[in-house]
């Protein structure tokens, strides 16, 4: 079971570097929505720095939208998933194993190359820790809770937007507590620690609601 | 024999609840001297009962049964909406049944879609990935590796395509990488749909010669298709009016 769960792991991460779509495509809308955030706002760097972390945040809640209507799309349209059903792996575990491989192909990415996209809004070195700390934590919950919207639309042609539509009221708590704790980072009455525990916490409960409710959107669509 | 009611299978869910699997389990099994088995064939034994099914509001069949022995095959004809591809969903779980009853019976504690292949209109390849890959892949996932991936693209005569993109292949390469899939694992119940559209004659012939050693060695057949296939005796069963 750990080889089938291994190998679609690898078989994702596999297919996002062959097709290039998820990765490369999340960064580069990552990129463009933090640039055109300075031309709106005005060169006003203090500004820029206090609301930074939000901005990055909000780019990666949008960037993590992308693609994710594909997650069980494409293997549900080849019949890759009928191909998954009949495997030992529960369906859940086939949930938790796209979600992995889609966390490390977009997720990831966003979290590590956050340092360097907060120069555009002049973050300071403890604000870029602390969001990237805070995307590091808070991306995985994104991506489980985005998981059960996909599942729900995998047998609907061109559900694209469905997807956000159904998904991003449920992301507004991660949205919150990540930005209140990258923020408490850059001082103020909140200690850091209790948003930044809340985010984790948000995680892991994604990870076991998304799973169980991504895996019976599957079972239920047929 | 000892009759055991298990819960309904994995792969289906809340929707599979007119559908019961038993579980009969035999003792014996290991005593049956047959070389290169499929594992869990021996004394696999599948049974129809009553199976209906409805697909958006239309009833496709009903009162549809039959039951399947280890070494037997089953060719299901119809007209085209006939619900030839429908039975096969849901003996593969990816369809509930309207009515009726599926009975297992087969030494070990696997579910019915554990139990089987299919190769279908979808062929479940990836473009992206070259053959080889693929079948590595449905290897490692379906568990029961049989033949190395090199092995089994050689043996649908496809050797020499392995590192191509399946992107490459023709409709009938592909279909043949489908095919292939079948020898990765080893599973008692093949389901086919069609098997031997966009085959070519020499390809059709292969996939025969398949078929044929899959029964041989106690495999169990169910093949919606449009003809007779030159695969030895094999029952058949017309679906619509």
């Amino acid at each position: 079971m750990t080889r089938a769960f291994l190998a679609l792991i690898a078989r994702d991460l596999r297919l996002a570097a062959r097709i290039g779509g998820s990765g490369a495509l999340v960064l580069v809308f990552f990129l463009m929505f933090v640039t055109l955030v300075p031309f709106a706002l005005g060169p006003d760097l203090n500004l820029l720095s206090r609301i930074g972390p939000a901005i990055l945040w909000l780019a990666a809640v949008l960037a993590t939208l992308i693609g994710l209507d594909r997650l069980f799309q494409a293997d549900e349209e080849d019949g890759s998933l009928d191909l998954l059903r009949s495997s030992p792996l529960p369906l859940e575990l086939v949930v938790v194993a796209k979600v992995i491989a889609h966390w490390l192909a977009t997720g990831l990415p966003l979290a590590l190359f956050a340092p360097l996209f907060g120069l555009l809004v002049a973050l300071t070195p403890a604000g870029m820790a602390a969001t990237t700390a805070t995307l590091l934590a808070g991306t995985p919950a994104l991506t489980f809770i985005g998981a059960v919207g996909a599942a729900l639309t995998s047998t609907i042609r061109r559900g694209g937007l469905i997807v956000p539509i159904l998904v991003l009221p449920l992301m507004i708590p991660t949205l919150i507590f990540g930005v209140s704790a990258a923020n408490a980072a850059l001082g103020g009455t909140v200690p850091f620690v209790a948003p930044f525990l809340m985010l984790t916490a948000l995680s892991l409960a994604a990870a076991v609601i998304g799973t169980m409710g991504a895996a019976a959107a599957l079972r239920w669509s047929e | 024999m000892r009759a055991r009611r298990i819960p309904r299978h994995s792969a289906r869910g809340a929707a599979g609840r007119d559908i019961d699997h038993f579980l009969t389990r035999r003792y014996t099994v290991e005593a049956v001297p047959i070389l290169r088995l499929p594992q869990g064939a021996a004394g696999v034994r599948i049974e129809v009962e009553n199976l209906a099914c409805r697909r958006s509001g239309r009833l496709v069949f009903q009162g549809l049964s039959f039951s399947l022995a280890t070494g037997e095959a089953l060719l299901v004809t119809g007209r085209n909406g006939a619900g030839k591809s429908s039975l096969l969903a849901i003996l593969a779980g990816r369809l509930a049944a309207e009515a009726g009853a599926i009975w297992v019976e087969r030494p070990g504690e696997r579910t019915l879609p554990e139990m089987l292949h299919l190769v279908g209109h979808r062929d479940a390849l990836k473009s992206a990935l070259t053959a080889q890959e693929n079948l590595a892949f449905a290897r490692d996932l379906l568990g029961d590796p049989d033949l190395s991936p090199r092995d089994a693209l050689a043996a649908v005569g496809l050797g020499q395509a392995a590192e191509l993109p399946v992107a490459y292949l023709s409709a009938g390469q592909r279909r043949r990488v489908a095919l292939a899939r079948l020898l990765v694992a080893r599973r008692p119940l093949w389901l086919l749909d069609e098997p031997t559209s966009t085959l070519d004659a020499t390809s059709q012939e292969m996939l025969f010669g398949l078929i044929r050693a899959h029964l041989s060695s106690g495999g169990l057949l169910v093949a919606a298709t449009h003809g007779p296939l030159p695969i030895g005796s094999a029952r058949e069963l017309r679906l619509g009016r």
